[in-house]
């Protein structure tokens, strides 16, 4: 099972999985014949991964399913009530959520098959959810929780490397998920603009944009070779931040419902607002956007936007100036893909078809904007891999 | 004088825009003479541009015709005072809400009936068309916005030395202006407009913003990690997510920090994009201009914060004095093509241009409320090419003045008094030079108001025109006399000094001819130093001359510091004299009278003897007693008919008088008149000879050269003689050996 055990030992530091997808898709037989030298070294369940995030912790969780009679028996109590309440319920307390339309099923990972699980909840209540662990004993199993991310310094976490986990779990959830990365087929033409699968067979050289509550822009050249390109603080974070000053909604899905309904056209001020029409001199279409929020200066058109047309133009103002952002990055990088991730870009498809239609418009359809169905949790999956990897 | 009627921040904009009355004389100068309108509308301020003919006084000298020479008593010259016409740029800047009004101004005192057409930009040019084609009645023929920044750019860049700028929030001055490069290509140029429309309010954002504490509404590094992000090299205090708190904390923020937050969201975003594009485009100069800068301090931090940030230091962000002309001086360019702007040079007068952030709300409330919301640039034509010298060792690091007082504070109280002091008598010398001329006192006054006010300026904001120096401070007091018509205050006392030391010419010559060689030499220097202390425009001088006009220079020479000098290096040149001839040298003389009379020409006369060329450059135009290019040649032509050495000097064309260039008491060897280049160039020149503390010491005394140089001063101010280690009349005497050789 390359990737996740350390099983090719001509390759030490690799965690992730090689260039061949083919080869990637068949690990389960190889592995089996190792089963016995890696349950050795296998960690003790539970397993978690978790990356805390400016506003989200996300955490993924693997649910052995081929537990035997002998192991059910010695299974202790608390582990078995852990497995039983996240695996039945899919919210936890107020707050936290269980993401079931992603849960990968029937994986194999050093050497026991279960699912994946994916659960979320605001970085806000991980006090409430640390102490939820506790009051199942939750301290009392020996276990190490793997997290990347921020946190607090207070827990004792095993911290890992936030950029090396992304792009690991980007890596393996991409191995081992069909149809995982897929991309908006003509991204200009409204009426024909359609979801596609992308086979990221030959993923390198390309641009990972991670789009949480701030945004990181990383140059992947190969599994290990990597660099922060830059990052911006214009990010998810400000987006829900700003809507929730400007409209009083009080959660990114509302924030994304009322863009949905509103008109941004009707709050920034366009070139053809300015110019009558493009202005041909410099190519700049009428459509775009010369001031973003620039009609709100005048009184008189404050008082005709709703708070959708505000939401909306808060989202596109973010989300058009990280693809700015990152279509600068692409060409001073000579790179032509970007992968776009990240907590913001979840249920958030105007922002994912925007980024798709900047990326192929301003390059001449250079630049192939691509998505990933995990969105925000590369990063946590990657600390899981870390956990079995370090074990 | 009409009054102005400014900004009160305690009325409303709409009832002042009626009222508001224009002072003619202060504001839109020149409209008789004006043509070539050009006009660039902002989304709050409207910048107008147009060109003028000024009629100036000039004072000429010329030689009395011989014949009718006993009618004329015995002076060498006559002085006239003639009208001379000269091109003028004129820009004026103000704010929207007065368009009406200024139009109808402009309407009411245009006299030129040429004009047609007035070329138009910005993103109110189309809103205002009908208005201006109605008031004026000319045509509004609309130009593209970045086509005309960019030529503005290029223009002001080009022209304008000091005109851009590094901000730095903590220094010991904030602005650090930047030597214009020979090549000013490439740069990336980064217009942040906005269609703003009120001014007040924007200003009033910044203002709440510069108060605010961001860190209670942007989520930073250490909150989500507790600490720095080391790996990444990200600092603690490092914004992660702008407004990033406001969505998970339920209270009210209070408006100032969110005003900072969104300073830095914008600021940083812009830095970020613009490092992106230089990046791409691998350029280092990258300049800011529009409507979120306009002189502001805290977005000009930000900005430069910013950049800094992206680029670890490789780019500068750099700001321009005259961002908000740049669209309309580009119209004005494109309109005015016919006139070939771009062939001549042009030169910022500091009589009629507002310094950087007259109306900068913060900075100076008192001078906002005087003078509206009216800001002005105004450009004179050189009417000769300037070229820089071409024996200048690194013409990209050469910097004339030798004391930046923007950035030494002492120096700068010092001299600001000093000017400040001795105002009383460049009035009463300004009086004095025009006996027949009745209402001269009241020009003079009017004169006294004007560089009064520039200094008050200068003392707040030293950087309100670039760097400031004592050449800048002599040459604004030079463009005040000229702007009330006292172009050349000193012509009479030069006059009479020329004349009584051409008495002497031939006795003096012949002393020093009785000398033997080694004797002769020294003499020859002390001479040209003696001559020296003549200086009207030195106040510890002017004192002694005003008191005694027969302070005689054997008494100025007994005056002089004994050997060795502040600064010696006598005994170096002595050891090169002794070594074959030099080929060609370069004199860049001081003061009429004693000084070029009885000491530079016969030190010339030696090297001419010796077998050097010598080119004598003497400054195009008058200022203080310096002796001008016109009164050389007369002066030289009498010499000549007494000494035979002068006279075969001249008719062989081994001694040549040109004129500088310059109507400054000190030198720029940037800008230099091409005549004099081009013979420097053609006559192999290595031997630069600078004479007098505005050229030696006040500016060009860390010159560097390619060929040999000798700088030569006499200090006649106490406090810069103490500053030097010295004492008055403390002697510097600066031989260069050839710094990078030439072959």
């Amino acid at each position: 099972m390359p990737g996740l055990c350390r099983s090719d030992p001509n390759n030490e530091g690799a965690a992730a999985p090689g260039p061949s997808s083919s080869e990637r898709r068949t690990f389960n037989s190889t592995a089996r014949l190792r089963t016995d030298s890696v349950k050795k070294s296998r960690p003790l369940f539970p397993w978690f991964g978790m990356d805390i995030g400016g506003t989200l912790v996300k955490l993924v969780y693997f649910e052995p399913k081929d537990i035997t009679a002998e192991e059910e028996q010695e299974e202790v109590e608390n582990l078995k009530s852990i497995r039983r309440y996240l695996t039945l319920n899919t919210a936890y307390g107020k707050t936290g959520i269980r993401d079931v339309h992603l849960e990968l099923k029937d994986l194999t990972l050093c050497g026991r098959t279960g699912n994946l699980h994916f659960i979320r909840f605001p970085t806000q209540d991980l006090p409430v959810f640390l102490q939820m662990g506790r009051d199942k004993h939750f301290s009392s199993l020996h276990t190490t929780l793997c997290a990347t991310g921020g946190g607090p310094t207070s827990l004792k976490l095993h911290k890992l490397d936030e950029l090396e986990c992304l792009i690991r779990g980007v890596l393996y959830i991409d191995s081992v998920m069909p149809r995982e990365c897929y991309y908006f087929e003509n991204p200009t033409d409204p009426d024909h603009c359609v979801e596609r699968p992308y086979p990221l067979e030959n993923p390198y050289p390309m641009l990972l944009v991670n789009i949480g509550s701030g945004v990181s822009i990383l140059a992947v050249y190969s599994e290990n070779n990597y660099k922060r390109v830059t990052g911006t603080s214009l990010g998810g974070g400000t987006f829900l931040g700003l809507c929730c000053l400007l409209t009083g909604c009080s959660s990114f899905e509302d924030a994304l419902e009322m863009a949905s309904e509103g008109e941004s056209t009707r709050v920034d001020k366009l070139v053809r607002d300015i110019y009558g029409g493009d202005y041909e001199r410099f190519g700049l279409p009428g459509w775009a956007v010369a001031s973003s929020f620039g009609n709100m200066m005048s009184k008189e058109k404050r008082e005709t936007v709703s708070k959708a047309d505000l939401a909306r133009a808060t989202l596109v103002t973010i989300t058009n100036n990280i693809g700015s952002i990152t279509r600068m990055c692409a060409l001073n990088e000579n790179i032509e893909r970007v992968v776009f991730v990240g907590n913001f870009l979840r249920v958030n498809t105007l922002s994912m078809k925007l980024l798709a239609y900047a990326m192929d418009y301003w390059s001449k359809g250079q630049l192939k904007a691509l998505f990933l169905r995990h969105e925000g949790y590369f990063g946590a999956v990657g600390a899981l891999l870390e956990l079995l990897h370090s074990s | 004088m009409a009054e102005c009627v400014g900004v009160d921040s305690s009325t409303s904009a709409h009832t002042m825009d009626k009222s508001i009355i224009l002072p003619p004389d202060e504001i839109f100068r020149n409209l008789e003479n004006a043509k070539r309108f050009a006009i660039d509308i902002g989304g709050s301020l409207t910048k107008l541009a147009y060109y003028s003919t000024v009629q100036h006084k000039v004072a000429k000298v010329r030689s009395f015709d011989h014949t009718a020479k006993e009618a004329h008593s015995d002076k060498l010259y006559e002085i006239s005072v003639q009208e001379e016409v000269t091109a003028r740029l004129h820009f004026i800047k103000f704010e929207n809400t007065y368009i009406e009004t200024c139009l109808d101004f402009i309407k009411d005192h245009l006299v030129n009936t040429e004009t047609k057409v007035i070329k138009a930009t910005g993103g109110g040019a189309h809103k205002f068309k009908d208005l201006i084609e109605k008031k004026l009645g000319l045509k509004v023929d609309k130009e593209d916005e970045m086509t005309c920044l960019i030529k503005g750019c290029n223009f002001v860049l080009r022209n304008i030395p000091h005109e851009a700028f590094v901000y730095t929030k903590h220094a010991d001055s904030e602005f650090r202006f930047q030597t214009t490069h020979p090549d000013i290509f490439p740069y990336l140029l980064v217009n942040i407009g906005s269609g703003v429309s009120i001014v007040k309010r924007f200003d009033e954002l910044l203002q709440l913003a510069s108060k605010g504490q961001h860190t209670s509404v942007d989520m930073l590094v250490k909150d989500i990690y507790g600490g720095s992000y080391g790996s990444l090299g990200l600092t603690g205090d490092l914004i992660a997510s702008s407004f990033g708190k406001s969505a998970t904390a339920d209270k009210e923020f209070p408006k100032e920090d969110m005003a900072k937050s969104l300073l830095h969201m914008i600021s940083n975003d812009i830095g970020q994009l613009a490092c992106l594009y230089a990046k791409l485009h691998n350029l280092s100069r990258v300049y800011f201009g529009g409507f979120f800068i306009r002189g502001h301090p805290v977005t000009m931090h930000t900005i430069t914060y910013s950049i800094n940030y992206f680029t670890k230091g490789e780019v500068q962000a750099l700001f321009l004095r005259h961002e908000g002309y740049l669209g309309a001086i580009g119209a004005f360019l494109k309109g005015a093509e016919e006139d070939n702007p771009n062939q001549y040079r042009w030169v910022e007068n500091y009589a009629g241009s507002s310094g950087l952030m007259s109306v900068s709300p913060d900075m100076n409330p008192m001078q906002r409320a005087r003078s509206g919301t009216f800001d002005m640039l105004e450009m004179d034509r050189l009417e000769r090419q300037l070229v820089k010298l071409p024996l200048l060792q690194d013409p990209s690091s050469y910097i004339p003045d030798t004391v930046d007082l923007t950035e030494d504070a002492l120096a700068r109280e010092y001299w600001l008094f000093c000017f400040e002091d001795a105002l009383d008598g460049v009035v009463q010398r300004a009086v004095a030079s025009q006996p027949d001329l009745p209402e001269a006192p009241e020009r003079a006054e009017k004169f006294r108001q004007k560089y009064r006010h520039k200094l008050q300026t200068l003392r707040h904001q030293p950087f309100a025109y670039g760097s400031l120096t004592v050449r800048s401070l002599l040459d604004t007091r030079e463009h005040c006399l000229n702007e009330f018509n006292f172009p050349d205050p000193y012509s009479k006392i030069k006059q009479r000094e020329n004349d009584l030391a051409l008495k002497y010419y031939l006795k003096a010559v012949k002393a020093l001819e009785k000398l033997e060689w080694e004797d002769r030499q020294l003499a020859l220097v002390s001479g040209v130093l003696a001559g020296n202390v003549f200086d009207w425009g030195a106040k510890a001088v002017s004192d002694v001359l005003e008191s005694d006009p027969e302070f005689g220079f054997e008494e100025a020479k007994r005056q002089l510091e004994e050997r060795p000098w502040l600064v010696d290096c006598y005994d170096q040149w002595f050891e090169r004299l002794k070594g074959p001839p030099h080929r060609c040298a370069l004199f860049f003389v001081d003061n009429s009278g004693v000084d070029i009379i009885l000491g530079v020409i016969p030190f010339v006369r030696e090297l001419l003897s010796r077998g050097t060329e010598v080119v004598l450059a003497s400054n195009s135009g008058p200022a203080l007693n310096d002796v001008t290019n016109g009164e050389l040649q007369i002066l030289t032509e009498r010499i000549a008919a007494m000494d035979p050495v002068i006279q075969s000097g001249l008719r062989d064309e081994r001694l040549m008088l040109v004129q500088s260039g310059s109507s400054s008491p000190c030198l720029d060897l940037s800008r230099l008149d091409k005549v004099l280049a081009t013979l420097v160039r053609e006559r192999k020149t290595d031997l630069v000879i600078i004479e007098g503390m505005g050229r030696a010491i006040h500016t060009n005394y860390y010159a560097m050269l390619s060929c040999e140089s000798l700088k030569m001063a006499v200090i006649k101010n106490s406090w810069l003689a103490d500053r030097l280690g010295g004492k008055l009349f403390s002697v510097v005497f600066k031989y260069e050996p050839t710094g990078a050789a030439v072959p």
